[in-house]
């Protein structure tokens, strides 16, 4: 192969993983947003989205509605963890709720090793032809879907954020909370409802990645500290930056894996978390003076 | 004599006997590694509680001692003593240049760097094979020892340990209580309040950043001479970097008895829950949710509203002079 095709290769894989990113991404940022808190529980949504679609389509549901309903039970379980943990420490200094969400991620591992096992579990691919090739390069038809997901999904938020009521409100909390409250905007309801939204995304991230990466219940502690290095690299509380940062970051590992070695791929992410904190602390297209 | 002098002997004559009481070697392990555990939580307790800022990546500073120890007395077959204090210096140095960028920021930078650059030393851990064994990591590191008494039992190391570890106490004690220790206070209420009475806020945050990073490197420098084997997967990944978090917290912040409580209890808990056998990954994390909830002040500081209770009828509303303010 020559270095071109490979760099198509490259691409498109880093397009996928990049996309997947940007989903994860997106959701620190929204609960970042609301709450101020960076929710470590982040990558447990992840890895849960994916088991439960890989149990789902084990019991004979058809494969879309996997998907879907895994990230509906999610979201249920992201709506429990903030009323049953994170509501009641209002009030307390940003900190406690951080480790609380690092209890709720080792909780939700430990759990899903009993559930699920130690062994990565396979999922079908949604439907579609089996691979799909872009001049030189071979992807699994998977990728397509991960795209147009992860594509729809960035839309609508926009669109949620934008023209509802609901997302607008959410906006308004985030600019100014003291603002909001002052208009009538419920703050516990803004927090209650981004983290059934980041719950919601993280598993579909999850669920449209485990045709490819296979799901196991340690995916999600790399998949959410990478998913929080891309929202570092975009700009911690930007949308736009959350979405660049994980497109960036995917595209740079996977050039790396392919051209450096695949060893330090890993290290990636965090070699680039370390230069944006050390170079540009606002990230790429933070706007407001970020903090955790 | 005041108390609290009075306190600390009296523990240190405690722990002299405890090894008298309990000669199964597997207890005696267990308090080596309470102190070890403890010494790594007494610095992350300085800066946490102090200073106000959290290392999510303390596992670096801890691997650095271990395997700097390692490396250089089994590949270079240097005095471990002397391996001791190189990797010391080495952990001291890098804390020292990843904390000027990121510690004149407010906010949590400090964080999200150590975050990655403990995830980096972890890999680089593995992938490294040729000087760090890779995953099957180094095997037979020499002992610690004074002239021909070598540490190399469980009773020897144990009083080695825990006269480090008391040391260090003292250590931590003086600069909580001395004019470094005020000022910390200070900028854990305030910050601009701080720096407007001429603290210097940056220089503070990382001399104490600083510090705490060298009893992580000192308490893995002791692990690995004690074990004399390491492998990335011990002790020296995300998962111990929050553990070290976990005994900060589940201890009391800001408070340096909670340090050892907390220690204690996470080491304990770990040997405790491991009958359970799967389940207590998901145990450890549920009690550490249900303790940040319940216990605010952690462990110690529940245990002292405990006795405060007991002696006054009435709960006392102010807030006791352990109590963090929060920032």
């Amino acid at each position: 192969m020559s270095d071109w095709a490979l760099s198509l290769q490259f691409f498109c894989t880093g397009l996928t993983i990049g996309s997947i990113y940007a989903l994860i991404a997106l959701g620190f940022t929204i609960i970042y947003n609301a709450s101020g808190i960076v929710n470590f529980a982040q990558g447990g949504f992840v890895m849960l989205g994916a088991l439960l679609a890989v149990s789902l389509s084990l019991a004979g549901v058809p494969l879309p509605a996997c998907v879907v309903l895994s990230a509906l039970l999610v979201t249920i379980t992201g709506c429990a963890l903030e009323r049953a943990f994170i509501r009641p420490l209002a009030g307390r200094p940003v900190i406690t709720p951080i480790i609380v969400t690092i209890g709720a991620s080792i909780l939700l591992e430990g759990l899903a090793m009993l559930i699920w096992g130690k062994d990565a579990l396979p999922l079908n691919p949604l439907p579609g032809p089996p691979v799909l090739t872009v001049a030189s390069a071979i992807v699994p038809f998977q990728s397509v879907w991960v795209l147009g997901v992860s594509v729809l999904l960035m839309v609508g938020l926009r669109l949620f954020f934008d023209r509802t009521l609901i997302g607008r409100a959410m906006r308004a909390n985030a600019a100014n909370r003291q603002g909001a409250l002052l208009v009538g905007i419920n703050p516990g309801r803004v927090v209650l409802l981004s983290f059934a939204l980041s719950a919601g995304l993280g598993a579909l991230a999850g669920a449209l990645i485990a045709p490819i990466t296979l799901a196991s219940y340690d995916m999600g502690t790399m998949l959410g500290l990478k998913g929080f290095s891309a929202a570092i690299l975009g700009g911690l509380g930007s949308s736009p930056g959350a979405i660049l940062g994980g497109l960036l970051l995917g595209l740079l590992e996977s050039f790396a894996a392919g051209f450096i070695s695949s060893g330090y791929k890993d290290a990636v992410a965090f070699v680039v978390l370390l230069l944006v904190l050390f170079v540009r602390p606002a990230g790429l297209l933070g706007w407001r003076k970020a903090g955790v | 004599m005041n108390r609290r002098l009075l306190g600390f002997l009296l523990f240190a004559v405690l722990l002299a006997l405890l090894p008298l009481a309990f000669s199964n070697p597997y207890y005696q392990s267990i308090f080596i590694f309470i102190g070890i555990n403890a010494i790594v939580a007494l610095g992350l307790n300085l800066l946490m509680g102090y200073a106000g800022q959290i290392s999510l990546g303390h596992a670096a500073f801890h691997a650095m001692g271990a395997y700097g120890s390692a490396i250089l007395t089994t590949t270079y077959h240097l005095n471990p003593w002397l391996a001791v204090a190189a990797s010391l210096v080495m952990a001291v140095i890098i804390a020292y240049v990843m904390g000027i960028p990121t510690l004149k920021l407010s906010g949590h930078y400090l964080a999200i760097a150590t975050l990655g650059f403990g995830m980096i030393v972890h890999i680089v851990l593995v992938q490294w094979v040729s000087m760090t064994g890779g995953t099957s990591g180094i095997t037979s590191i020499p002992p610690l020892s004074l002239g021909s008494f070598r540490f190399d039992t469980d009773i020897r190391f144990y009083y080695l340990v825990w006269a480090c570890c008391l040391l260090l106490m003292v250590i931590s004690t003086n600069i909580v209580n001395s004019r470094m220790g005020r000022s910390l206070r200070a900028i854990h209420s305030s910050e601009a309040a701080a720096s407007t009475c001429g603290v210097n806020v940056p220089r503070l945050k990382l001399g104490v950043f600083v510090l705490s990073a060298a009893y992580a490197s000192l308490a893995g420098s002791l692990y690995a001479h004690y074990v004399t084997f390491i492998s990335p997967e011990a002790r020296f990944g995300f998962p111990f970097s929050i553990q070290a978090v976990v005994m900060v917290v589940l201890g009391g912040l800001g408070n340096i008895w909670g340090s050892l409580l907390g220690s204690g209890v996470v080491t304990a808990l770990g040997e405790l829950l491991r009958p359970m056998g799967d389940y207590d990954v998901a145990a450890f994390g549920l009690i550490l949710m249900l303790a940040i909830v319940f216990l605010p002040q952690g462990v110690a500081g529940g245990l002292a509203r405990l006795s405060l209770r007991r002696r006054t009828p009435a709960p006392p509303s102010a807030p006791s002079p352990q109590e963090v303010p929060h920032g």
